[in-house]
């Protein structure tokens, strides 16, 4: 990671409340800017509390936790034992009780053993209790692959979350996205399911932390949860991505540029809640449109896309809406996850497919 | 178990320090009890006998709770509720989970604990709505620390654990009584929040009652530790066996672990021993897995009839105080089942509203079909066409 010396993150080196202006952006990492996340949002709010496997002193296998035990102790950041849904179901207790707790699931696919609680108690209780008891609880989950992980690491979960109604499904693809959502999802009073790329977590933008949090703290972030943004503006045809697979889609999009092709790409941020009108509008515009998301594609968050768009968009279409995905296979050890993962030229063969002879 | 410390945990072994198995965390080795069935006083060094006053008070809710289960049970055979899991036979472990916990502390109860839960002093019609079939939760879990009902096995656990564990790091007095069954034993949240309870060293009393069924499935066939109480010590927390059907013994030991919790020594494990005197529901059918006989054994042990023989011999208990708690529990009944055979009013339009703290768009549009298709059905029939064939004709 890129140390940026400016930023009053969890590192210890920041002086907590203290955010002077500044003139110039600074670089960030994506995982800088969510432990920045992590660490604004425990010191504006007191309830706030962060645990899970290697969270504490270690500052979590991807560091994202950097630093918080030692800024705010072990009562606000620390780790448990060794058990998902121990983590999940105390996480249920501590939010019926006062608290937001923001879990870390280590990888996505050692989140599994939480699933009946996140499921039966995380996403029905709210609705169980009319709404008298809110679980405002972030479920944060290293996600997806192209980090050439062993088994069990790689996994693209979002399909199992967001197919349980009354949880909120996130998935950030740029830096200041990772510090706006993770912010935004810890004041939700809705259980979140973060998802934050493995892949992005090195990635870097000019941004001043400091600035994005005085922008979130004033109350002049544009609300993330739900809408979709427009990536790349195109009138062509459509590429509607989220997560990972947002840069990929962008290249595609910047190599079909130089074809002749002008791509829009829309980066959905929100799976759930999903931001109908951003997509609607824009497949209504370009008359054409692909899905790229790295799950599996079968009964996958991208099938759902296809169908949403095939509703409302089928008097625009030129062409069938087509998908991009995962195949329909467990996750490929690291040597062959390059077989597998949406690419460049796959996308682009997807385009060249969608009817552009009539 | 209130011998149990923290000291006594620690040993050393060739020098290095070791945690040592403290055989104080181990339950005594029958279960504990005050009063045996033929209504005598059966003294035990470690528990002193609940007062005269607090048996008595706890012994009218003992008569109300009975007279809950048989009205829920009328109820049901009545079709006016879905179904409900009797706590018949257990209710001096349903009462006396409820009566040992202060305002300031929580109950978890699980689909059985229905007598539990109105002993604390939730509303029975709100209680019942979860059985009735009208909502999955009836009553606010905050107006008196109640949490719902739990239907899967053992998860309410961790959510003791994380009230517990919340009111802890606020520095509050909070106790958590988190009920389970011998069933849920077996399941690994049980063995996640002990766990968990153990090492953030939080205010939870785990209670077991062991009513020696899982639906059909035999304690035998669950486990083949010497107790479920013996699981306690495991995880670094004491536990304690006691007479399930023995009010007095459940007060004094379920008490003794409510007071340990409250003065900051940490979570532990009681197991009651009772019996569930009738099918796992009314949708069960227990002939198939257990004989008349083995039920028979346990009509003697009944928990009602030994309290009332105790304080009846004592004079604890006079005739005019017997028809006065006759008649509660018949008010109770009254309302049971006046509000039972009064249709809630149930709102459709509910199903979307509490999904997520502000409606999606997706749920907009669902509850606006949903209220349309309503509206059509209650318009006048247009002649010649059936409802189905008119929706159809519009899709």
């Amino acid at each position: 990671m890129t140390q940026t010396t400016e930023a009053p993150v969890a590192d210890g080196t920041g002086q907590p409340g203290a955010t002077p202006t500044r003139t110039a952006p600074t670089t960030s990492t994506f995982a800088k800017a969510l432990n920045a996340a992590l660490a604004d949002a425990m010191e504006t709010d007191p309830a706030v509390l962060m645990f899970g496997e290697d969270v504490g002193p270690l500052g979590g296998v991807f560091r994202i936790t950097d630093g918080l035990t030692a800024r705010f102790g072990e009562e606000r950041c620390f780790d448990t034992p060794l058990a998902e849904a121990g983590i999940m179901g105390m996480a249920v207790g501590m939010a019926m009780n006062g608290m937001r707790p923001v879990v870390e699931m280590q990888f996505d696919a050692f989140a599994y053993p939480a699933f009946e609680q996140v499921v039966s108690h995380v996403a029905k209780m709210p609705n169980r209790t009319k709404g008298r008891v809110r679980l405002p609880i972030v479920i944060r989950i290293p996600y997806a692959g192209g980090i050439g992980g062993v088994e069990h690491h790689c996994d693209s979960s979002e399909a199992y979350y967001a197919h349980t109604p009354g949880l909120t499904v996130l998935a950030p693809a740029t830096v200041r996205d990772a510090y706006f959502m993770l912010r935004e999802a810890i004041a939700s009073p809705d259980p979140v399911v973060f998802l934050e790329p493995k892949k992005l977590y090195w990635s870097k933008e000019e941004v001043d932390l400091a600035e994005l949090r005085r922008t979130f703290d004033d109350g002049e972030a544009p609300r993330r949860i739900g809408r979709a943004v427009v990536a790349r503006a195109g009138t062509d045809a459509t590429l509607i991505s989220y997560g990972p697979s947002v840069p990929t889609a962008l290249a595609a999009a910047a190599a079909a540029a130089e074809e002749g092709r002008s791509i829009e790409v829309i980066d959905l941020r929100s799976i759930v809640p999903f931001d109908d009108g951003t997509v609607t509008e824009s497949v209504r515009r370009t008359g054409r449109a692909v899905v790229v998301a790295e799950a599996p594609g079968f009964a996958s968050v991208a099938s759902e896309i296809v169908a949403r768009v095939q509703e409302r968009c089928f008097h625009s279409l030129a062409a069938p809406v087509l998908r991009v995905t995962g195949f329909d296979i467990p996750f490929p050890s690291p040597k062959l996850e390059h077989f597998y993962l949406p690419s460049v030229d796959r996308i682009l063969d997807a385009v060249d497919a969608l009817q552009w002879e009539a | 178990m209130s011998t149990a410390t923290n000291e006594g945990h620690e040993g050393v072994l060739d020098g290095v320090r070791t945690r040592t198995a403290d055989s104080a965390l181990l339950p005594s080795a029958q279960p504990v009890q005050l009063v045996d069935p033929e209504g005598r006083h059966t003294p035990d060094d470690r528990y002193p006998l609940p007062s005269g006053e607090e048996l008595l008070g706890a012994y009218g809710r003992l008569v109300s709770g009975r007279r809950i289960n048989d009205q829920a049970n009328a109820l049901v055979r009545q079709g006016r509720m879905a179904v409900y899991p009797s706590s018949h036979g257990q209710e001096a472990c349903q009462v006396a989970a409820a009566v040992v916990l202060g305002e300031e502390d929580w109950l978890f109860p699980t689909y059985r604990d229905t007598v539990a839960v109105v002993t604390r002093g939730v509303d029975p019609l709100e209680v019942f709505t979860l059985l009735r079939g009208d909502w999955h939760s009836g009553y606010d879990p905050y107006e008196h620390r109640v949490a719902t009902q739990a239907t899967p096995l053992a998860t309410q656990l961790l959510h003791a654990v994380g009230v517990a564990h919340a009111a802890k790091l606020r520095g509050e007095s909070t106790v958590v009584l988190a009920m389970c069954g011998d069933g849920a034993t077996s399941e690994g949240d049980f063995h996640e929040a002990l766990n968990f309870a153990a090492v953030f060293h939080v205010p939870v009393v785990f209670f077991i009652q062991n009513n020696e069924f899982a639906i059909s499935v035999p304690l035998t066939s669950q486990t083949v530790a010497p107790s479920l109480a013996h699981k306690a010590i495991g995880y670094g927390m004491p536990g304690e066996r006691v007479d399930g059907n023995d009010l007095a013994a459940l007060l004094a030991v379920l008490g003794s672990a409510v007071s340990r919790a409250r003065d900051g020594g940490g979570p532990s494990l009681v197991e009651a021993h009772t019996y569930r005197m009738q099918a796992h529901t009314n949708a069960d059918d227990a002939t198939r897995y257990r004989s008349a006989d083995d039920v028979e054994r346990w009509i003697p042990k009944d928990p009602l009839v030994r309290m009332r023989t105790y304080l009846k011999g004592l004079d604890l208990l006079t005739d005019e105080a017997e028809t006065e708690l006759a008649a509660a529990a018949d008010t109770i009944a009254s309302v049971i089942r006046k509000g039972l055979n009064t249709d809630a009013r149930i709102d459709p339009a509910e199903l979307f509203e509490y999904v997520y703290a502000e409606k999606t768009s997706q749920l907009r549009e669902q509850a606006e079909q949903l209220r349309e298709e309503l509206a059509r059905d209650a318009a006048p029939a247009d002649p010649g066409v059936t409802g189905n064939t008119t929706k159809e004709n519009q899709r």
